[in-house]
């Protein structure tokens, strides 16, 4: 299963096979079944042309005794290393085996970031402020989304992705406020990545200068290490939680350009230290931006709102400015 | 972290390679994984064992190069070893160091037939 794909663990709720009603279809070679299988299967929404750096739309046909004869096209890839311009597999010579070196230089994540470039292209597009939403487990994700689309949805369309191991039980509180919702199940992955999240996009068909929410998967570790193609990270730390944590947790606080400090109703009953907690997070990233909160009472909410309509008013200006030319 | 998605990422990239290289068969992959990346070279080497199985990289070596993490300390105006991927300056004790190296995580070459 390629879990960058997601395409092998991770399941779409209400995704019968990925759907053949879409735009483009590409290959991935999943890494659990016979490695000359590369399957095409169509995915996303897509209006415009693809330069991931993924071979697609070209894959003939797949033998299965590890003779390729399959050529696919190597997309210009942007930001990669190597250039395949050249097309060395034009070179190859079926059936003639050597031993060689290859150089690839090429960075792990680099399949996720060309998915992330799409979606983010595809938000800029239709003027949309996507905000991924990452906390640990428990945190208040869920209960402060759906305060939040209670208090915004009058003025903005609303769209959320959930993001859990298992359950569609976030997707459905988020339905109750009448939002659209999306349950991304990733199985065994500890983290949602850009690929599911496209897949995601096309089931949920936001709407123009919406507001689209993405709640990860409650983990501080690694959803801080792939981009969805989202404008800005929100992590949330709540007040039962260590006032360190964003020294333990580094990368997620360095990744991310809003904190909200959760659940500000219990500090009378807690020996939590906010100025501590602020310090931490602001030695690992000096541009984070703090917001004290509770999701329960709603103290400091108007101040987190104030945030994000500045910015889903941007994104929806620039979009008009690149339809105006 | 997540070793076992970064692992099935970099099988991924070989079976892209091998299409697009046309080879069918990968006996040794080198790895730049940086000291800072996050990233657990032994969970790597476990998992890489387990994704590979049915591919065209079954039975393939794989080696880790190790990049050391390194900073500049704006303080110091130098380059200084770094241990810990947001910590301090091992000369000074001042956390103004941005990481120069050390966060790779990078298929650098194979060894293909
Ligand atoms: N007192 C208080 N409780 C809160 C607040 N926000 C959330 N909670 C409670 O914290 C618990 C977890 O909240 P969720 O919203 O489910 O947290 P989450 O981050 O979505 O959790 P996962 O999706 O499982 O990672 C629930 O019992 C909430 O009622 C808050 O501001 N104050
Ligand atoms: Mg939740
Ligand atoms: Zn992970
Ligand atoms: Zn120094």
């Amino acid at each position: 299963m390629c879990t960058v794909c997601g395409c092998g663990t991770a399941t779409l709720e209400g995704d019968k096979a990925h759907g053949d009603k879409h735009g483009h279809s590409h290959s991935h070679a999943h890494g659990d079944h016979d490695h000359s299988h590369a399957h095409d299967h169509d995915h996303h929404h897509h209006d415009h042309d693809h330069d991931h750096d993924h071979g697609h739309g070209h894959s003939h046909d797949h033998d299965h005794d590890h003779h390729h004869h399959d050529h696919d096209h190597a997309h210009g890839a942007g930001g990669e290393a190597l250039d395949y311009g050249a097309g060395l597999a034009g070179v190859h010579v079926p059936g003639l085996s050597q031993e060689r070196i290859v150089q690839i230089e090429r960075d792990i994540l680099s399949k996720n970031r060309s998915y992330a470039e799409e979606n983010r292209g595809y938000f800029a597009r239709k003027g949309v402020l996507a905000l991924n939403f990452v906390s640990s487990p428990g945190s208040g994700k869920t209960s402060l989304l759906v305060r939040a689309i209670n208090d915004l949805k009058d003025k903005h369309a609303i769209a959320v992705v959930e993001g859990d191991q298992q359950t569609s039980n976030d997707a459905e509180r988020i339905r109750a406020t009448g939002a659209k919702a999306i349950q991304v199940n990733t199985g065994k992955g500890c983290h949602l990545d850009a690929h599911m999240v496209g897949h995601a996009l096309e089931t949920l068909d936001i709407a123009d200068n919406s507001l689209l929410f993405v709640e990860n998967v409650g983990n501080l570790v690694c959803p801080a290490a792939f981009d969805l193609g989202e404008a800005h990270k929100v992590v949330l730390l709540s007040t039962t939680e260590g006032e360190d944590k964003p020294s333990k947790y580094p990368d997620m606080f360095a990744a991310a350009d809003l904190m909200l400090l959760n659940k500000s109703d219990l500090l009378p009953h807690l020996d939590f230290d906010t100025d501590a907690c602020i310090a931490h997070a602001l030695r690992v990233n000096p541009n984070l931006q703090t917001l004290i909160v509770s999701a329960k009472t709603g103290e400091g909410l108007a101040a987190f709102y104030a945030w994000v309509e500045a910015r889903s008013d941007l994104a929806r200006r620039k979009a008009e400015a690149r339809k105006a030319g | 972290m997540h070793e076992m998605s970064l692992t099935e990422s970099v099988v991924e990239i070989l079976c892209e390679e091998g299409r697009r290289q046309g080879f069918a068969r990968v006996k040794t992959v080198w790895l730049e994984i940086g000291a800072l990346s996050g990233v657990e070279p032994g969970a790597m080497e476990f998992c890489f064992d387990v994704v590979t199985r049915g591919t065209l990289a079954e039975g393939a070596r794989l080696e880790i190069v190790r990049t050391p993490g390194q900073g500049w300390c704006l303080d110091c105006e130098k380059s200084v070893a770094l241990s810990e991927r947001f910590g301090a300056c091992p000369e000074c004790g001042g956390y103004k160091v941005q990481m120069t190296s050390g966060d790779e995580m990078r298929v650098k070459e194979l060894e293909v037939e």
